[in-house]
Parts: C-alpha cells; structure tokens; sequence
C-alpha cells in the first residue's frame, strides 16, 4: 500500500491516475485461461484463510493482536509485507526507469536504519507496556489528549488512504488487463472484508505472508530472465551506456546512488543529500517504521519480546532484497523493452501520455507490467497479476485491520463504550472493519468523481507521522517529558507541517527556505518538511514539558528508557541472538551503499 | 503460530504446489507439443524450470508443516 510513506517520484501525480483510462483503448496483457485460474484459485485460498481462522479469533487479544503468538518470521515478513503494495511495485519500477538506482533509497537508507532501530531500541517498550497500538503508547505515556489527537488522525487518513489505494488499483487493473473498474473495486473490497472481518489481524497478517511469497513466486523471474537476456549486470550496463552514447536514452548515471548527491542540480531527482539522510532516512523512515501502528501492530504480535525484536530485522533482509524485484526490472526496461518494429520503447511521463490519447504511448509506471508481459507466458503471467492483486489486498486488509484495532481500543473504548464486555469490543472490531471497508469503497467513488482529492489525501497523511516520531522519541527516551509536552508537541508539530506545505503551495519561492534550495523538488521538499516538523515537535515537547510538572518516575515503568526494567531473555546461541543479526544486516547495508555508491 | 491449528506455512504450501503444478504441467505440455508462448525468451522453457521449483517448494512446505506434526 502507499501507506504514509511518500509515492514514488515516477508515479507522479496520482491524481493523473484516472487519466489513463482515456487513452487506454487496449489492455497491456490477455489473460490465458490458465492465468484466470491461477487468479481464482488465490481468491478461494484467501476466503478460506478467513473462515478457517474465524473460530481463533473470539477474544479481543485474539481479533486485534493475533493472540499474540505470531513467530518471528511470520511477524517479520508480514512487517515488511504490510508496506508492499502492487502500487509500490509499479511506481518504483517506474522511478528505476526514469531515476536509475537512486529509486533503491527509499528501501535502504530509508528504511533499514529504522526498522533496525525500532526491534532493537524502541521495541522493548511498546512490547513491554502491553499496548495494542501506537495511540495506545501516548495514552500510557502522554495521557488521553495526545492519544486522541493521534488515533483519530491515523483512524481518518487510513481509511482514506484504503480508498484512494483501491481507486488506483482499479485503474491499473483497468489498463493491464481491461478489468471494469467497478468489478475490480467491488470483487477486491469484499474478498478483504470477508477474510479480515473473519479472521481478524491473524487473517491479515496470514494473508500477507501468503502474499509475500507471491511477490517473489511472480515477480522474481522478470529480473532473472532480464539479466539473461542482457548477460548480467555488467552486461546491462554495457549496453545502458552503448544506449546513452548513441543518443537512445537520457544522459544520466543510472547506476550509482550517491555520486550525483552532493547538489540539487546535479540529480533528476532534485535532491540533496542531506534531505536523503536526514530528511527521507531519518524524518520520514523513522516515523513510518517506528511509529505507524499499520506497520508497528504486525510486530506486537509477536509471541515473546525476543520475536518482536527480532521480526524487523528479519524484515530489513528482505527489504533490502526487494529492490532486486522492484527496482532492478525497472532498470533492465531501459535496454530490453522494445518496440514492435524492433526499435527501442521510451516510456514518458503521464502527462506526456495523456496529452497524446491514441499514439500507443506507454508511462514509466507500466514497466513493471510491460517487463512481465514481456517474459512470462500463460500461467506465469496469472502468477505475476495475482501477486499484483495480492499485494493491493493485503495492503488493505493492513489498513483496516489497523483501522479496526485503533478505532475500537482507542476511539470507541475511551469516548463512547468504556467498561463493555470482551465479546462486545470484539463485535465493534468486526463490524468497524466492515465499516472501514465500506468508507474505503466510498472514498474510491469519491475519488473517481474529482481525481484531485488523491494528491491531498496522500498529503495529508504525511503531516501527521514526522510529529508524531518527535512526541514518541522524546516520550520513550526522556523521563521529564510530560503530558502537556507530548500533547502541544504533537498538536503544534502537525500545524508546523501543514503550514509549511500550505506556504509553499501560496509562495513557491518559499522553497529556498523549507528544502534550503530552489533548485529543490517535491520529494525534497517533502524530506525537509518532514525534518523540520519533528524538529519543531522536538523543541515544543521539551520546552512544554519543562515548563511542566512531569509525572513520578515510577509511573513510567514499561514506557521509558531509564525508568524501565527490561525483563531479561534466556540466553542463545549466537546465530539466534537479535544482536548477531542486527550486525549482519549493518554490515549488509552498507556494502550495497558502497558498492553503488 | 503452529499451536492454533494448521500453520500458515502449510497454507502457503498448497498453493505453491497448486500453482506449481499447474504451471509445471503447462510447460511439459508446450515442451511436448513443441508450442511455444510468444514471448522473450520462450526458448528456455521458464514455466518447467520455475513451475518444477514451485512444486518441489509447495511440496517440501505441505510435507514439513502438515496439519497434526509436531513442528
């Protein structure tokens, strides 16, 4: 799902979505019979998933925290899982094309330090404390305002977000296969709310796994075959440069991720890299890993402290295996696509698509689909659109099932139905996934009606996560902060970030001063933006809280560095111990930043 | 994950050996009837090879995680 993480560059203005279903006279790829079948059969198996985990799912424990016995692979896999969405997929691989390999930062620099972070510092305490959300940490932590000022913004956004997801991927299943939208939305939304209203986060976090190895069992032999047919990387990179000498594509260095950062100008991508280290790898990352419930709630549900912490770090292995899936065929189209006269494809801009209705022109985002129409014949091909569509509906069962926990525990308990049986929270939990369901279908036709509201719902978003990493930072590491702080910190942080964005869209020039550099562009802006917003919660939460009396030191026990007791774990060999692998995955990360450095 | 009943991994296996199969068996039957699928590369017969990969993979997950072992 596109989550609150920023869209990739490529796929531009989502709003220019609905575009495509003017010019799409024909379909990109026709299903075999064969396809259709491999499509089915993964429908029936998710119904299944459902009804079968229906008669686990009777407690509130069990509904909204997968009883807590989730293995640290399974927790790891569907962390990582919950975050990728079919959209994604397309969209980076259509950022590779027109990027290069700067695409691959928003899975390395902007991810694995924080997913790293997260199981080794930060999870011990919201494992601890027992909390069934993120929300629910500010309510321990800050008390009820900072709660609700949080779950109601992330209970509103995820829903939306759900919707506008569901819009978008009709439309690219309208333009792939030439699926009718309505089918596609309708088909989609009630197979996600018959197995998530069923089987509650397990059925969810089940089906994302299952849709994990999808992803790889349908979109791993695209790159395989594309490097066979160009004779490997240095292969590919001969004739990317054969390419550009002659004049075929754009000059650029499509195969290092640092060389061109050190001024806005000198990358397509207009971006420094400070805004990449900072903005995008600290700012941004940290607050959607760290404290994004969507993600955070797949690793509460973890059976002990020592599988919640290792679950991220599994996690970053495979995060940093996905660019070999996402970002690597977006790359080999720049050599491999063809033309039916045998002459190099160049895809455009969607706008370029768009202005040219009936040239059989194609955008960036449909190199992932032209790449597998390309390579995979029948039943290949239905593997590679189920874990298209798989993908898309695990991402939506993670935003309602988040939607369903957070709405029940921390909107409905604390304001409307406080002391009511387990049985009855369990019942809300079911019929608010329902109803997230429902808000998301309205939210998609809503969309289809004005396009527009997609770039500001995706907007929107991004102004509530940096603020709230500021307020859980500063709550989990420092004992003076207190419940006004978190709540000031919070409030005036979102404000900070929206009037940022609002002087920027008033006054473009304000640009030099928000992303340091005319020179900058929107995911630049976007990574300062960012910055500034959890500096600014930063400064209010400390100087509230100072101003402040803060709470007993014994009332954050669970919650704060310092204050808390960690219990401790039975010792391991070193191959299972958190820290070993913790290890491997720095050293890892670093030598793929090197050696594309 | 394995105490409540049947293991997501077995879960992921059948389909696995579903598609597995499926995809193995058409690439056997485009090898045997010397038919090819147009596209890039139809001469390397991806579908046996990755369809046979799927299948053993599908299998080897039916077998270890079958419902009633004791993982």
């Amino acid at each position: 799902m596109l989550g609150s993480m920023p869209a990739s560059p490529a796929a531009g203005s989502l709003a220019s979505l609905p575009a495509l279903l003017l010019e799409s006279a024909e379909p990109l790829a026709r299903l075999h019979s064969l396809d259709v079948v491999v499509i089915a059969i993964y429908f029936v198996m998710v119904i299944w998933i459902g009804f079968y985990l229906k008669g686990q799912s009777n407690t509130s424990e069990e509904f909204f925290m997968a009883g807590r016995e989730m293995t640290a692979w399974i927790a790891g896999l569907s962390f990582v899982s919950a975050n990728l969405g079919s959209l994604e997929l397309m969209g980076w691989a259509g950022s590779a094309y027109q990027y290069g390999i700067l695409a691959a930062h928003w899975y390395w620099v902007g991810a694995i330090p924080a997913m790293l972070f997260l199981g080794m510092v930060m999870m011990p305490f919201y494992y601890v404390c027992k909390t069934h959300s993120v929300p629910g940490y500010l309510k321990l932590r800050y008390g009820q305002g900072a709660s609700l000022v949080s779950a109601i913004s992330f209970a509103f956004m995820t829903v939306l977000m759900s919707g506008v997801n569901m819009f978008a991927m009709a439309v690219v299943m309208r333009v792939v296969l030439g699926w009718n939208l309505h089918f596609s939305i309708i088909v989609s939304s009630l197979a996600v709310a018959a197995y998530v209203a069923l089987g509650g986060l397990r059925s969810a976090i089940f089906n994302e796994v299952l849709q994990f190895m999808l992803i790889w069992g349908g979109a791993l032999l695209v790159p395989i075959l594309g490097l066979v047919e160009t004779g490997g990387w240095n292969g590919f990179k001969a004739r990317l440069a054969q390419n550009i000498s002659a004049g075929l594509i754009a000059p650029g260095d499509y195969t290092h991720m640092w060389r061109s950062m050190g001024h806005f100008a000198d990358n397509p991508m207009g971006i420094h890299w400070t805004g990449i280290v900072f903005g995008l790898g600290f700012a941004i990352s940290f607050g959607y890993w760290t404290t994004d419930f969507l993600v955070v709630q797949r690793v509460l549900a973890a059976h002990n402290l020592r599988s919640a912490r290792m679950a991220p770090v599994i996690g970053s292995f495979f995060k940093m295996a996905i660019p070999f899936i996402v970002i690597l065929p977006g790359l080999l189209g720049l050599v491999v696509l063809r033309n039916p006269n045998g002459s190099l494809l160049h895809l455009v801009g969607q706008d370029v698509v768009t202005a040219h209705p009936g040239a059989g022109l194609h955008s960036y985002n449909e190199v992932l689909p032209l790449m597998m129409v390309r390579y995979l014949g029948p039943g290949l091909l239905g593997l590679g659109i189920t874990a298209l569509i798989a993908g898309f509906m695990s991402g939506m069962a993670g935003n309602v099932s988040a939607f369903s926990a957070v709405w029940t525990y921390d909107i409905y308990q604390p304001l409307l139905v406080k002391n009511a049986s387990d049985e009855h929270y369990v019942k809300v939990g079911r019929w608010s996934t329902i109803l997230g369901v429902v808000v998301s279908i309205l939210t998609a036709y809503m969309v289809m009606q004005a396009a527009g509201i997609m770039d500001y719902v995706q907007e929107l978003f991004s102004f509530f996560i940096s603020p709230l990493l500021g307020v859980v930072l500063v709550g989990m590491f420092w004992k003076r902060a207190t419940k006004s702080g978190g709540f000031w910190g919070l409030l005036i942080g979102t404000t900070a970030s929206i009037g940022l964005w609002a002087w920027v869209k008033i006054d473009p020039s304000a640009l030099r001063y928000v992303a340091l550099s005319t020179d900058a562009k929107t995911m630049a802006e976007n990574m300062y933006r960012a910055l500034w917003s959890v500096i600014i919660t930063f400064l209010v939460t400390c100087i509230v809280s100072l101003l402040t009396a803060p709470r007993p030191v014994a009332e954050l026990d669970g919650l704060v560095y310092g204050a808390t007791k960690l219990p401790e774990e039975e010792p391991v060999p070193f191959y299972k111990n958190e820290w070993f692998w913790t290890a491997i995955a720095i050293v890892v990360f670093l030598a793929l930043n090197i050696y594309f450095w | 994950m394995h105490s409540s009943g049947i293991s997501i991994w077995f879960f992921i296996g059948v389909l696995l050996t579903i598609y597995g199969a499926l995809i193995f068996g058409y690439g056997l039957f485009e090898f045997a009837a010397h038919h090819t699928a147009s596209v890039e590369l139809a001469n390397l017969h991806a579908p046996v090879w990755w369809g046979g990969l799927l299948l053993a993979l599908g299998l080897f997950y039916d077998f270890r995680f079958r419902p009633g072992r004791n993982h």
